[in-house]
């Protein structure tokens, strides 16, 4: 009796040690990330830091503000919502309210697929196969642009914002759709004026999560984007997001230690905490709609 | 009563007008999905011999291949499914089946939800500081393997807890009626009815992993590697060894990016039908995870 208590015991702190080792990732994101920044901005000010319009930490004479690449990451990531906040709330709209049983059984794991193509390909495409097209119709626009690995970051978060605005659709409970075709509305009617907003907090956190997947996007900008720090809000000129600029500097030879090392720890810092307050806001709305019904 | 009629057939109108524009918005990503894959096969079928997947890269676009790449990315994914899935179906179980409901459950649970939006690309910066400097394992397979690892493992708990909570608690009050403990519940119960979504979980993780570039580029893999890992396999006693694991490597992911970045129009072409492999690779692991997950449904009725 006794040996399987034993037993029981240590399987469970086993058990308990895997589970809490996510907290220890975590914090060795959180303590990696400030003690490399700290010694950044024990040399760059922090208000050079943040209020500075040129990036070009590599240069001879170098100049450390972020706005360039907060900039770049806000014009891709406005141009990816333009694509994926419509066609992924009518999708969701679409599958839950219209779409018949089976077809949406069949459709939603094929629409997660779009969300597992590797980045890599995606920034392939939008490279060589958007830009080329979209140079037809604006002549004005550059071979590396914000607006290509925009409209292709904003088709691969369709997935993210159909099916989390979509599981909250479904959760709205059936008899608040019958009341509402009782009263005689359409479909349509009903989905615009009772499902909504009744899964308002839900479609909120699927956007944010969106929002927050296209900021963290890495290589379509990091291939189709041009690497070049712009402040700007023109999407036809060459840009460079946050993440890109951690790609560029990886690629090369960095010393260990050396201010240009820490650049990338201080935008990663900048990534980390941009994302985090939209997935913050976006679990609490989430756990929300658990609660509501 | 004209009036009420022509105001019905209006509402029905664009309640039919409506069904066209969401059945369109539904099917534009999979169209382009489609023609991301028409595109890539069209630019890159000619380089897909057998010759592609058997040699090294290479300064000549026409002699370079995929060798190392897809060797690489084998290893690394090896390293990355040892590590990640028994933490994370272990942090699965616990968390569903053991937790009590207390502050310290909760903050495991917001910090899950929480990793798991946390961009690629910050894991990959947490591995330079953690693995390659602190830990010293250098720009190895091991390093980028659990670096991958990281990233995949709040889907994979994620997957576990969902598999697990599908389970009624009938079976358990039966499990525990007979006399049986926890753990001889979780055994022969809770686990093998709830492997079917744990190895969907598993295996869309693990695609993931496959074609995820940005951390791996920041742990500083090299993108020409004309060289294969030291073999696992050796012919002295104990016939084993783990130096692969300390090899600097590169991926298919990576060596795609290196071809796409160059403006030759040779070297695009070999992006291309790294691609098409890539994207092979991807369908096939997420079309096997969701045959498993059908099947899985359809064996097991409550």
């Amino acid at each position: 009796m006794n040996t399987k208590k034993i037993k029981e015991r240590s399987i469970e702190s086993l058990l308990f040690v895997c589970a809490a080792s996510s907290i220890f990732v975590t914090l060795s994101i959180v303590i990696i990330l400030s003690f490399e920044s700290y010694g950044f901005f024990k040399e760059v000010p922090l208000f050079e830091f943040l209020t500075g319009t040129e990036w070009t930490p590599l240069f001879e004479n170098p100049k450390f503000g972020i706005l360039p690449l907060i900039a770049g990451t806000l014009l891709t990531t406005c141009t990816a919502l333009m694509v994926a906040l419509p066609l992924g709330l009518l999708a969701a709209i679409y599958l839950s309210e219209y779409a018949p049983h089976k077809l949406r059984e069949t459709i939603k794991p094929v629409l997660e697929l779009l969300a597992a193509v590797p980045t890599v390909v995606y920034g392939y495409f939008a490279l060589l196969f958007l830009t080329p097209i979209l140079q037809e119709f604006i002549i004005e626009l550059s071979g590396f642009n914000a607006l290509s690995p925009g409209i292709i970051i904003g088709v691969m978060i369709i997935p993210y914002v159909s099916s989390v605005s979509e599981d909250a659709m479904r959760a709205v409970p059936m008899h608040i759709r019958e009341g509402s075709y009782a009263m005689g509305a359409t479909k349509l009617q009903t989905s615009l004026k009772v499902i909504i907003p009744a899964a308002f907090s839900g479609i909120a956190a699927a956007f944010l999560i969106g929002i927050s997947r296209a900021v963290g996007e890495t290589m379509v900008v990091a291939i189709a984007a041009g690497m070049m720090p712009n402040f700007t809000i023109n999407p036809f000129e060459p840009v460079q997001t946050l993440t890109a600029y951690i790609v560029q500097v990886s690629l090369g030879d960095v010393p260990h230690g050396s201010l240009e090392y820490k650049t990338i720890f201080a935008a990663g810092v900048t990534l980390f905490l941009m994302t985090l307050i939209f997935n913050i806001i976006g679990f609490w709305l989430r756990k929300r709609i658990r609660e509501a019904y | 009563m004209e009036d009420i009629k022509k105001r019905i057939k209006y509402n029905k109108s664009w309640n039919y007008f409506f069904l066209i524009i969401g059945l369109l918005s539904t099917f534009v990503g999979l169209f382009l999905l489609a023609v991301l894959f028409i595109d890539l096969i069209m630019d890159g079928h000619s380089r897909l011999t057998y010759k592609f997947l058997t040699s090294f890269p290479s300064r000549f676009p026409e002699k370079a291949g995929i060798l190392s790449a897809w060797v690489g990315s084998f290893l690394v994914l090896l390293v990355t499914a040892l590590s990640a899935i028994p933490i994370g179906v272990a942090a699965g179980i616990y968390l569903e089946e053991y937790a009590k409901k207390n502050w310290l459950t909760d903050i495991i649970e917001i910090n899950i939800a929480n990793l798991a939006g946390v961009p690629s690309i910050v894991y990959g910066l947490l591995a330079l500081g953690l693995f390659v400097y602190f830990f010293k394992f250098g720009e190895s397979i091991l390093t980028g393997g659990l670096t991958l690892a990281l990233l995949i493992l709040p889907m994979v708990i994620m997957a576990t807890r969902e598999s697990i909570r599908a389970i009624p608690n009938s079976i358990r009050e039966a499990s525990y009626a007979l006399g049986a403990t926890k753990w001889q519940t979780v055994q022969w119960h809770i686990f093998p009815y709830s492997l079917g979504g744990i190895l969907t979980g598993i295996i869309i993780g693990l695609s993931r992993a496959i074609g995820e570039t940005a951390p791996i580029i920041t742990v500083g893999a090299l993108t020409f590697i004309a060289f294969l890992p030291s073999s696992p396999i050796t012919s002295a006693f104990p016939f084993i060894s783990f130096e692969w694991l300390f090899d600097p490597f590169t991926v298919m992911p990576i060596q795609m990016f290196n071809w796409v970045s160059r403006p030759q129009k040779e070297f695009q072409i070999n992006a291309a039908a790294a691609g098409i492999i890539l994207m092979l690779m991807t369908l096939i692991m997420n079309g096997i995870a969701i045959h498993i997950r059908y099947k899985f449904r359809k064996k097991i009725k409550w």
